[in-house]
């Protein structure tokens, strides 16, 4: 009997690799799946900080995917290895700060590197030809397969018909007869297959899978690098991205405030590296402040964060104004009008 | 002979997927029969760390609640190798 041969598969969450995965084990591979969190990944967790989305199913797709195949999954966390993706693309940006492409070599490459420590045959990933404007095309195909170093031990299972032959299918660890030809936009041959497998519970198809494709996110992300003079950031900062209304007053400084009570818990968790606001008279909202300010920036914040707060409209408002030497004080100020807070506040 | 270490790991503040990738990478270096308590505040970790666990092998032993923070103890039931 022949040795039975071992493939990673780059596990989504999404069908097509789930699909991939599953063709693998259809020809008697042994599979595993990785899964690679950027800080960028868009987890149903992210959403659920918002109360009202709490009643929303929190399963982890990559995670709920592998349990369906029966594998196991390692999740990697390259954050940190990340950054010099997202910062000096060499294949540029998508349609915001998506470096799609680069992202992808980036994966294949790190998987490439798994399979070598320890001891995999090959590389399985769900790409189809056409699939996407910016990384999956036929011309970028041998350059995630030649830039991640993996070369001809990258399969393809969903559109291996249409590219050149890879290692695992000279050598006959599997069947190329059995791989499928897809190309196109179209999710119809994915969906047709993962019927004919029985295969009826998927997370809808590919898209939002990472906030660097999200307008909103990149804008607040742009702005950060340009009040910073530099492109670096850090896990908290990519987590506060995800929530809260940003407003930038100044150069300096922007205010961060929660826009319901979830998100003013998630807030809360930072309270100890950022100064920070709580209105107190009024129900209103919890604020975070990033930069460094004066005590002439303080007035103008609580008359900022008393806008949002359920006293927008009484003649004064108190807050609590506590800075990062954790001392605490109270303001009554006037709050804002909404003439007072030019647009271009608004991140 | 099994050795039951106990090994804590604080996710407070980690958004999922990061305590199980903390669980993950503590289990990698931790010989059959260890615990590991992990204390989360994300309660996405109560679906997370349990799935990850059924499917790489280890079987969790406990999970409370405790001033909002969720604590999830998971046992390594083999050795993790792959």
């Amino acid at each position: 009997m022949s040795e039975q041969r071992k493939a990673v598969v780059l596990i989504s969450g999404g069908l097509d690799s789930l699909l991939a995965a599953r063709v693998m084990q259809e020809q008697g591979i042994h599979v595993e799946g990785i899964n690679f969190f950027t800080g960028f990944c868009v987890e149903g967790h992210t959403h659920a900080i918002r109360k009202r989305d709490q009643k929303k199913d929190k399963r982890n797709n990559a995670l709920w995917v592998a349990e369906q195949l029966g594998i196991k999954l390692h999740i990697v966390d390259t954050v940190e290895e990340y950054k010099q993706v997202l910062i000096n693309p060499k294949h540029g940006y998508g349609a915001n700060l998506n470096p799609c492409l680069d992202c992808k070599v980036f994966m294949v490459r790190k998987a490439y590197e798994w399979i070598q420590a320890k001891g995999f045959d090959f590389i399985v990933t769900g790409e189809v030809i056409g699939q996407r404007p910016m990384s999956q095309r036929k011309e970028t195909m041998p350059i995630v397969s030649g830039e991640s170093g993996a070369e001809e031990l990258l399969l393809r299972p969903l559109c291996a018909k249409n590219l050149p032959e890879t290692l695992p299918e000279r050598a006959g660890w599997v069947d190329r007869e059995q791989l499928y030809g897809f190309s196109g936009r179209s999710r119809k041959p994915q969906m047709a297959l993962a019927a004919s497998l029985g295969i009826e519970d998927y997370a809808q198809p590919a898209g939002g899978c990472c906030f660097l494709t999200d307008e909103s996110y990149a804008i607040k992300l742009k702005d950060l690098w340009r009040a910073r003079g530099n492109r670096d950031y850090e896990m908290d900062d990519i987590m506060l991205l995800k929530v809260g209304r940003h407003l930038r007053p100044a150069s300096h400084f922007k205010v961060i405030i929660a826009r319901e009570e979830g998100e003013a818990n998630f807030m809360q968790g930072y309270r100890k590296l950022y100064p920070h606001l709580k209105t107190l008279s009024h129900g209103g909202p919890f604020a975070l402040v990033d930069g460094e300010i004066g005590d002439q920036d303080v007035e103008l914040i609580a008359r900022l964060v008393a806008r949002y707060s359920q006293g927008r409209h009484a003649d004064e408002v108190e807050l609590s104004y506590t800075d990062l030497a954790g001392i605490t004080r109270t303001l009554k100020v006037h709050p804002m009008q909404a003439h007072e807070i030019p647009k271009a506040w608004l991140i | 002979m099994v050795d039951l270490s106990r090994q804590i790991i604080d996710c407070r503040r980690l958004l999922c997927p990061m305590p199980v990738i903390r669980v993950q990478n503590a289990i990698e270096l931790l010989p059959h029969g260890s615990l590991v308590e992990a204390i989360c505040t994300d309660p996405g970790a109560l679906n997370d760390i349990p799935a990850w666990s059924r499917i790489n092998g280890h079987r969790v032993v406990e999970t409370r609640t405790n001033d909002g923070e969720y604590i999830i103890v998971v046992e390594v039931v083999q050795d993790s190798g792959s």
